[in-house]
């Protein structure tokens, strides 16, 4: 049973204004939900709910605006509808763009930061190991559990903004150590070492791990010395848009899994997956949805918001060249800041690079509709959800097949050996 | 039949037809916010609208902004009349709890296990404001 403090309930009961009554409310009725005994302090948050679906998501912020809620601790925000940093064109018609636009304004008047990235924790945004935040957007989730170890669980739109101004969140779930022991051993051993050491390898285990945990807590093994934290970003998103990951372990890579038999904290895994080659084509056949054609409309990369090194590399790959094929690079202010400072980002939106700013192709209108399109798209997570949200049907590919495909004009495929 | 579930989020008794889904959902690029359609192409239950019926879910997946779609959903008029859950889920269920702190009306939520789920699948029933599940 969920017991508040004195202070807690007082706050619930309007002692702070009706704003902070609203989100203590909100968060003790989470807490009494998912049977938390009690309400945790936290370091921070991180807010996916600035992202307009509707206008109820616009009416509920306004709500708390107007009870003057403040947030309580340090908040990032995820990525919004508009683009007031960036650049592509969103056909969000007049009602929608106003909404979205009170929406963001509405956050921003809570204290938020206006960072409007779901890369947060690469925008200068990473809670210390073992402290415990709430956080939203999936892959954002994923991350700080895992790459950072900082606890949190997968908190959704609304708990994130009322943790974020009760300071507080339900103790459960990934917040309590016994929860994060991983109980599912995936071994990639036996994959070749080239594939194990390729971008274009991570969204596909990421797939693979969503669907087998689901919302396991599972431990890889086999990665040791061929990870990125961009690949690692990439695994983590895939995983969590395939299932409903919250936590995973690297063995030797992440901060709670020095080996595997730590991150099982001792105990024989559950279950044990040993991966071959036929689990890595399933999978990849998985992230396409276009079938056999040669046709490509548009490209886009950057879910998770890419980092500045994953812009390096795709400035190495154009190689100068301009493209034929617009290019969608979705990244933050933290990125296309210094990318202007150093003169960069001129040149590479001159070759056909569209930079979307504060936002992404899969939340908010930005791909011109076509009949039939398709995408190509090197995120796990685009591939995922660009059919349902964009209409646009996927092929999944490399970075470098990506640049390749938008300079041709045309589906261009690498020789590449999936196991 | 008479099956028994467990009230999460309290409210009045419902009657309709249950769509059951046959594979977990991610509300946020599942379901449009606008219509209640289920728009995932890789969905088994593709092109169904989960309006006004009884939703049975056996699992939830993805996004954290389930929540919203969901809240959106009840805005709009085309929530569900009530939902099954195998679990509490602290992400959709939010939606339900926002709308309630927004004072609009709000169906409630049962948790119902997934193998208990399909047995009602395509049936008109009713639940109790207790949970109880019988034939309409």
């Amino acid at each position: 049973m969920l017991e508040l403090t004195t202070d807690e309930r007082a706050i619930a009961a309007g002692s702070a204004g009706e704003g902070a009554a609203m989100a203590m409310r909100i968060v003790a009725e989470a807490a009494r939900l998912m049977g938390a005994p009690r309400l945790i302090p936290i370091a921070s948050a991180h807010i996916d709910g600035a992202l307009y679906h509707g206008d109820s998501g616009t009416l509920f912020a306004e709500k708390l605006v107007a009870g003057r809620a403040r947030v309580g601790v340090r908040a990032s925000l995820n990525v919004g509808s508009l683009a007031p940093a960036g650049c592509a064109a969103i056909r969000l018609p007049p009602h929608e763009r106003d909404m979205a636009r009170r929406m963001m304004r509405a956050y921003e008047a809570m204290g938020c930061e206006p960072s409007w990235t779901c890369a947060p924790y690469q925008a200068g945004h990473r809670p210390t190991q073992g402290s415990d935040v709430a956080w939203g957007e999936s892959n954002a989730v994923v991350f700080c559990n895992s790459v950072l170890g900082a606890r949190t669980n997968r908190y959704g739109d609304f708990l994130d903004i009322a943790c974020a101004i009760a300071g507080r969140a339900p103790d459960y779930g990934l917040h309590r150590p016994e929860n994060r022991i991983a109980t599912l051993l995936i071994d990639v051993g036996g994959l070749s070492r080239e594939l194990r050491s390729s971008d274009v390898f991570y969204p596909v285990l990421g797939t693979i791990l969503g669907r087998r945990a689901g919302s396991d807590v599972a431990v890889i093994d086999g990665l040791q010395s061929c990870t990125t934290e961009d690949r690692l970003k990439a695994l983590g998103a895939a995983a969590a848009s395939a299932g409903g990951v919250g936590l995973f372990h690297v063995a030797g890579v992440t901060p709670e899994a020095p080996d595997a038999a730590t991150a099982l904290a001792g105990s024989a895994p559950r279950e044990t997956i040993v991966l071959a080659p036929d689990d890595i084509a399933t999978a990849l056949a998985r992230l396409s949805t276009a079938g056999p054609t040669d046709r490509v409309d548009a490209v886009a990369i950057g879910s998770p918001h890419l980092s500045l090194a994953e812009i390096d590399e795709l400035e190495r790959l154009m190689a100068g060249r301009k493209l034929k094929l617009p290019l969608y690079a979705n990244t933050g202010r933290h990125v296309v800041g210094p990318l202007e400072a150093q003169g960069r980002r001129g040149a590479l939106e001159a070759a056909g690079v569209v930079f979307v700013v504060d936002t992404c192709v899969v939340v908010t209108p930005i791909l011109p509709e076509l009949e039939d399109a398709v995408l190509m798209t090197n995120s796990g997570k685009f591939a995922h959800y660009a059919p349902g949200n964009t209409g646009y049907a996927v092929s999944y590919g490399s970075l470098s097949e990506c640049v390749e495909s938008a300079v041709a004009g045309h589906l261009v495929r690498e020789t590449r050996a999936w196991s | 039949m008479e099956l028994k579930a467990e009230p999460l989020l309290p409210g009045d008794a419902v009657s309709g037809a249950c769509l059951a889904l046959t594979a977990p959902i991610s509300f946020w690029g599942g379901v449009d916010p606008a219509s209640g359609t289920i728009i995932d192409a890789r969905h088994p239950e593709r092109g169904q609208n989960i309006a006004g019926r009884i939703l049975a879910l056996p699992g939830t997946i993805g996004s954290s902004s389930a929540s919203a779609v969901l809240l959106e959903l009840v805005h709009a008029g085309k929530a569900p009349a009530a939902l099954l859950v195998d679990a509490p889920d602290a992400i959709l269920l939010l939606g339900l709890v926002v709308a309630r702190e927004m004072g609009w009306p709000t169906p409630p939520a049962f948790r119902l296990p997934a193998a208990d789920q399909a047995a009602l699948a395509g049936r008109e029933i009713t639940i109790s404001k207790e949970g109880r599940i019988t034939p309409a």
